[in-house]
């Protein structure tokens, strides 16, 4: 195992909606993120899957230190930055990036491609040298596949996939070691779609970058992914090696989610067990009690909705939230 | 949308694949007319169904094959429910309209239409407001609606692009198996090719506001002839893929629909593109086996 760069324990934030009123009303709380852990080592692509409303964006906002933790711990890069307020954080910026989905809000539309790229380089006072800074963004654009000549052209001069990929030499300009990607592709049509994965992919093989990729396409997560993480209503309740997770998924989420998902072949599709769950993901503001997923899953029993299932190790790095005794057994060899 | 033609059979499901821009949708609002005019006009063609030119009808007989005889499903259930009503009399309105049915016998079918897209406890469901449900129930009620005058064919507009998978499966599931059994056709528009993989019967590919190519599902996916299909398949991951694999993309941006260029459409993208491409527009032509192609290397 390469050097870890990020340890995740027991990450809660929780959003308070509605605080205790007067007349003794109950607080509203949602339980956006309850309790996940995580590691990601250098060079590394955790991919974090999920539903709506699972978490995984919060999870990721609040490894980035934007939101205050509720609980828990965030180490990165050896260091315990969960407590760590502004100009603390600061120097780390440098070395933790985001890109967003939505490469159309992402971006300010009043400024050009060259003060977009070169902003943070900018704030972090790596902008003395004119001359380098201007080599260095022309050097960002091509790294990423866009031309320098289109430096002094503003967001809207461009298409979904190109913005997508000043958002990424944007992230890029500080050298950071870890990128969180939110959804960085799924508001891009699929022709396109392709172009900017590829590009993620062969920026980690050069500049040896960490990727938490959160994103609800498990075709393309798996794609880009070492290991993942499947969350459900805040918790983490499965987490495995891309082969492993995909091969002999041990979750009946997990389960669930990859059987909802179609083959783009009518042969194989014809030919697949389906295990279709009923339901909807319940609120995060009233979760279930015990494992989170009874009240959808077609193997819970009475332990299941009185006590919470811990994430237990099966060996070869895959672990699993479930009671059920089939999920105790490793997996299956391959 | 420039010279699209199709045709769907009694009790198909024809999938409509193309990606935004591509005119899956208006070719979808077209059909039933509701393509807003001006800025929009329906120049040429005819649009048969059952035998009838709906583009001959008048407005008042156009009205009467709407949510009749043809019934539309939209991508956004929250926007196109009407949120200051209740489910009840929105699944029950055409039902009243088209059948003259009395309002209290309306209600009823109503609610036996949210028993049937399965929807619990129904009888008090009729009374909620869209507000009150969620995305899938919004859907399910979408779906009612849509069956309540027993239709021939049914579009779906992108119906479950903005559910999460595990519903989007239930509501597909649904609405493949409701059209069934009544023997509805169904007119799938989506961009995901798996779920065309899973429902359709027939698959019309679309780029630029033309249909490049036609051809059954199964042939489809086995012998996909047009390169713009082609790079489509190759450009999306699959779940059962080869992962050390690059993806290919397809190079370039999709086109400008105001500055089309002369030739195909795809041209510009094409890896196979010759002098004669740029020229003029490639006819749709047949293969056999039902296959049809608009690409010059099939000539």
């Amino acid at each position: 195992m390469s050097e870890l760069l990020l340890r995740v324990d027991e990450l809660k934030v929780h959003f308070p909606v509605r605080s205790a009123g007067l007349f003794g009303r109950q607080p509203i709380v949602v339980h956006a993120v309850d309790g996940v852990s995580l590691t990601l080592a250098r060079g590394e692509t955790l991919g974090l899957v999920g539903e709506s409303g699972c978490g995984k964006s919060t999870t990721g906002l609040a490894i980035m230190r934007m939101l205050t933790p509720t609980a828990g711990r965030i180490e990165f890069e050896g260091q315990d930055i969960t407590g760590y307020d502004r100009a603390q954080m600061q120097p780390l910026r440098r070395r933790m990036q985001m890109v967003y989905q939505d490469p159309y809000g992402s971006l300010n539309p009043r400024m050009k491609v060259s003060d977009i790229i070169g902003e943070p380089l900018m704030v972090h006072g790596l902008a003395s040298d004119r001359r380098a800074y201007r080599d260095k963004i022309a050097a960002l654009m091509r790294t990423v596949g866009l031309l320098p000549n289109m430096a002094d052209r503003y967001p809207h001069e461009f298409s979904g996939g190109q913005r997508q990929r000043i958002g990424i030499a944007r992230a890029l300009a500080l050298e950071p070691s870890l990128i969180v990607c939110d959804e960085p592709v799924s508001a891009l049509d699929v022709s396109i779609q392709a172009q900017v994965v590829n590009v993620f992919v062969e920026l980690q093989q050069r500049l040896g970058l960490s990727y938490l990729f959160i994103a609800h396409d498990l075709a393309v997560v798996r794609h880009v992914s070492d290991r993942i993480a499947v969350m459900y209503l805040g918790r983490i309740v499965e987490i495995a090696s891309r082969e492993a997770l995909y091969k002999s998924p041990q979750h009946p989420y997990t389960q669930a989610l990859l059987a909802a998902v179609p083959v783009a072949d009518p042969v194989v599709e014809s030919t697949r067990r389906r295990a279709i769950v009923s339901g909807e993901v319940p609120s995060a503001t009233n979760p279930p009690p015990g494992c989170r997923f009874h009240t959808r899953c077609p193997h819970a029993f009475a332990r299941c909705r009185t006590e919470v299932p811990e994430l237990r190790d099966l060996g070869g790095g895959q672990a699993v939230a479930c009671h059920l005794p089939e999920a105790a057994t490793p997996p299956r060899a391959q | 949308m420039d010279r699209v033609s199709f045709d769907v059979g009694v009790g198909e499901t024809l999938a409509i694949v193309g990606e935004s821009g591509s005119g899956k949708s208006v070719t979808a609002l077209s059909i039933l007319r509701l393509i807003p005019r001006p800025p929009g006009s329906i120049d040429e063609g005819e649009i048969l169904f059952d035998g009838q030119d709906l583009l001959k009808l008048s407005d008042a007989e156009i009205r009467s094959v709407r949510g009749n005889r043809i019934a539309m499903i939209f991508q956004e259930p929250m926007s196109s429910l009407n949120p200051a009503l209740t489910v009840g009399l929105q699944v029950g309105e055409p039902i009243n309209q088209h059948r003259k049915t009395p309002w209290g016998k309306a209600l009823d079918q109503a609610r036996d239409l949210l028993a049937r897209v399965r929807m619990s406890d129904p009888a008090s469901r009729i009374r909620a407001y869209p507000h009150q449900f969620s995305g899938g129930l919004r859907q399910r009620a979408m779906i009612a609606m849509a069956l309540a005058c027993e239709p021939q064919l049914i579009i779906a507009d992108e119906p479950t692009t903005a559910l999460d998978v595990t519903v989007q499966a239930q509501i597909l599931d649904l609405l493949k198996d409701l059209a069934e059994r009544a023997h509805s056709a169904l007119i799938l528009i989506t961009h995901d090719l798996g779920v065309v993989a899973r429902y359709a019967d027939r698959v019309v590919v679309m780029y630029a506001g033309r249909v490049v190519e036609a051809a059954p599902a199964r042939e489809l996916y086995a012998r996909p002839r047009h390169p713009y299909t082609r790079g489509l398949m190759a450009s999306v991951p699959r779940l059962d893929g080869d992962t050390h694999k690059r993806l290919v993309p397809i190079e370039g941006q999709p086109p400008n629909l105001g500055a089309l260029p002369p030739g195909c459409s795809f041209a510009p993208r094409c890896r196979h593109v010759t002098d004669s491409c740029r020229a003029s527009r490639p006819p749709l032509r047949d293969l056999g086996s039902r296959h049809q192609v608009a690409c010059v290397l099939e000539a």
